[in-house]
């Protein structure tokens, strides 16, 4: 039996430097790793993935991945998905945010592209700070948390990205934590064969951000955290508000066929074509 | 019996495989590099290779024969 | 070559389908709108594709995207919306996504006077977003030049791999006039593609004319694009080496090749007195001029057709021939301070500059040439 290469080394770019850039313990390695897995079963051939991420940790992913990759700014990944998918739709298009990418600056397109039901495969790292800018305060921060942008509490509350996305009509809307790596594998492979638009919300840590600031000063506590508030969706209907409060609950949020923002363009091309 | 493999060069001893290994296989060896402590307790769930943040874990079936470390 | 009644936002639609444009993103806005609409109706039926997004900078994102994936792309845009635009287009300039971004320039600052011209965007054109960056404005004073001037934006998006700004204003854009659609001499560039394998392929890096070929993404080339500085791979940089030879390549790649940007028309060129004008402020101008030569007056036009980067030696030499020069036009003074710097104090310079919402008209002109004369 032959030396097993990992994975990985199938999709790295020869050229790009390891370790990556993320703090030890970050979970958005995981999730990279955990994408890169659900990319290999699918079988997509690596000219046929375009990998479009945002500002942020988050946004490095597609740096280190042999795909087609952009980088693009703050909070509008999913604005120039949009144009690729509409441009090519046979490329399989791949959008990587992170909180503040999605539901602060680039909320309103999140909620238009899940309206749309465009046909993208979204992943939100949810890590309820702004990491890369040293720990402020972010839309899925829980209210009365210290940050640097709230040394006296959060004032608001936080925003259920899922059930924002959800509102907004997208056809199947996941969550998982990076703890529970083989729902998120689960998740993953659905939104990529989903036929519109798919967000999996990953709950991740940013141990050195966030976890010090809550008092989880390791990788593994900030996880441990994850498996002890999470609630599977399944259970979670038998549970009342109360049971709820603080829980996250994770699995299938909603999945759903909705006319996909593609699918009606074809069908203008067909009626157009007989004017 | 299983072996797992730790490419050093990658790992960040973030610590997140030691603590959540069903079995308590590995620990913090030299320079806190995890080693595999209790190879022969490992059932070769991959738990430790799919929440590796730095995809420096391998995991061998039946102790497939290892011939040293990876290129770098 | 057919004769046609086109308003300049129509002339825009037709001279982008003529340069290629298969995709439009864009966001109603007062007084670009029939852009976007004539789009819509359009471009399906060439097998193009039309999105209305959910603002001007998710417009731009979309038409970058698509551009990125091969296509040519274009939004339309007012002030409001061109503001929102910004970093966008400095995305564009600095990853060097072609696209064509059409201008039609209102009443401002903020929400201004929607339905009615000025030319108060020049400067925001060139400089609105943050950081050195290349950029092309070009200025349409008809619905003819709307039509020429979107395909020549095309064709220069391409050939520098840049956002190009098509400048027209209110009047412009909803002024209908007859229209020759002469297409047939005017020759449609595609962007440079690679000559090497996938391997052996720099993405950003300087074939020699400063431009590097962009394989669309899905067909082999396999590259990062990021709006970080990059090296010649692509890859995020802060080596000072690198960091200096990207944006050099950025900013000469254009001012190098500034002699093929040269386009103005002139009347009488080494008149005593010049006018130099551009936009709907330039037709008014040129029936200026005829009316103050019949009444003795020598002066003559010159009708600025690209505004930036701007036409330094083309203008000195104008300026070098006469003796006073009147800029009209509808702001404070912004091409105006251009033609100042490239003067350098050797003939009087004039401005006119109206900012109550209403387009200049000739005898404006007339009466302003007549107070200059001594």
């Amino acid at each position: 039996m032959k030396h097993k290469e990992h994975l990985i080394r199938k999709y790295l770019r020869p050229s790009k430097k390891m370790p990556t850039i993320w703090c030890a313990g970050c979970g958005i390695g995981i999730f990279m790793h955990a994408l890169v897995r659900a990319i290999d079963r699918a079988g997509y051939g690596k000219d046929d993935v375009v990998m479009v991420s945002g500002s942020g940790c988050s946004s490095r992913i597609p740096i280190y991945l042999d795909f087609n990759t952009l980088h693009t700014t703050h909070g509008r990944a999913l604005t120039f998905a949009t144009g690729i998918k509409l441009a090519k739709p046979r490329l399989k298009v791949i959008t990587i945010m992170g909180d503040g990418d999605a539901i602060a600056i680039g909320g309103n397109h999140l909620i238009h592209a899940a309206k749309r039901n465009i046909e993208i495969a979204a992943f939100v790292i949810n890590n309820q700070v702004y990491g890369m800018t040293g720990g402020q305060c972010s839309p899925t921060t829980a209210h009365g948390t210290r940050t640097t942008s709230s040394p006296y509490g959060n004032l608001e509350s936080a925003f259920d990205i899922s059930r924002v996305v959800e509102a907004a009509g997208a056809a199947m809307v996941g969550r998982a934590t990076v703890y529970h790596t083989p729902l998120l594998d689960r998740l993953i492979d659905m939104a990529l064969h989903k036929k519109g638009f798919a967000l999996v919300e990953v709950i991740a840590q940013c141990v050195t951000y966030s976890g010090r600031w809550l008092g989880l000063t390791s990788p593994a506590d900030m996880m441990q955290w994850q498996r002890d508030n999470c609630v599977r969706v399944e259970r979670a209907q038998g549970l009342s508000e109360e049971e709820l409060a603080g829980k996250i609950v994770i699995g299938v949020l909603t999945n759903r066929e909705r006319p996909t923002y593609n699918d009606e363009y074809r069908k203008l091309f067909a009626e157009v074509s007989k004017i | 019996m299983k072996k797992i493999e730790i490419y050093q060069a990658w790992c960040k001893k973030c610590g997140i495989c030691i603590a959540f290994c069903p079995q308590q296989v590995l620990e913090a060896g030299s320079l806190s590099y995890p080693i595999a402590a209790h190879p022969e307790k490992c059932t070769g769930c991959n738990l430790c290779e799919l929440r590796c943040p730095d995809c420096a874990i391998t995991v061998y079936e039946d102790e497939e024969e290892l011939d040293g470390n990876p290129s770098a | 070559m057919e004769t046609l009644l086109l308003e300049g936002n129509e002339a825009c639609v037709r001279g982008a389908l003529a340069a290629g444009c298969r995709f439009y993103a864009g966001y109603p806005i007062t007084p670009s709108t029939e852009i976007m609409e004539m789009m819509a109706r359009e471009l399906p039926k060439v097998g193009g594709m039309f999105i209305q997004m959910e603002d001007e900078s998710a417009s731009l994102g979309a038409v970058m995207g698509a551009s990125l994936a091969g296509l040519k792309a274009m939004p339309a845009t007012s002030g409001p919306g061109f503001s929102v635009m910004q970093e966008h287009i400095g995305f564009a300039s600095m990853a060097e996504v072609p696209c064509v971004i059409a201008h039609v320039m209102r009443g401002g600052p903020s929400t201004g006077l929607p339905t009615q011209p000025s030319q108060a965007d020049v400067m925001q054109a060139a400089w609105g977003t943050h950081g050195d960056h290349p950029i092309i404005v070009l200025a349409a004073s008809s619905a003819y030049e709307t039509y020429e001037l979107t395909i020549k934006a095309f064709n220069l998006a391409e050939r520098y791999r840049t956002p190009v700004i098509l400048l027209s204003d209110a009047v412009v854009a909803h002024t209908r006039e007859a229209v020759t659609l002469v297409q047939a001499d005017m020759e449609i560039e595609e962007r440079p593609q690679p000559t090497v394998s996938p391997e052996e392929f720099l993405a950003y890096g300087d074939p020699g004319n400063g431009v590097p070929p962009m394989p669309p993404f899905g067909e082999g080339y396999r590259y990062h694009v990021t709006g970080l500085c990059h090296d010649v791979r692509g890859f995020p940089t802060t080596r000072s080496d690198e960091v200096d030879f990207l944006l050099r390549r950025l900013l000469s790649k254009i001012s190098r090749d500034s002699d093929r940007l040269q386009w103005f028309d002139c009347w009488h060129e080494n008149s005593e007195t010049m006018v130099i004008a551009y936009g709907c402020v330039a037709r008014a101008a040129l029936r200026a001029v005829r009316e103050a030569r019949d009444k003795g007056l020598d002066v003559g036009l010159m009708k600025l057709k690209v505004l930036w980067p701007f036409m330094s030696t083309t203008v000195s030499n104008v300026l070098e021939n006469c003796r006073r020069v009147l800029v009209p036009e509808m702001n404070f003074g912004q091409v105006s301070r251009e033609v100042e710097r490239v003067n350098q104090g050797r003939c009087e310079i004039f401005t006119l500059n109206k900012v109550d919402g209403t387009a200049i008209t000739p005898p404006e002109i007339v009466r302003k040439l007549e107070e200059m004369h001594p």
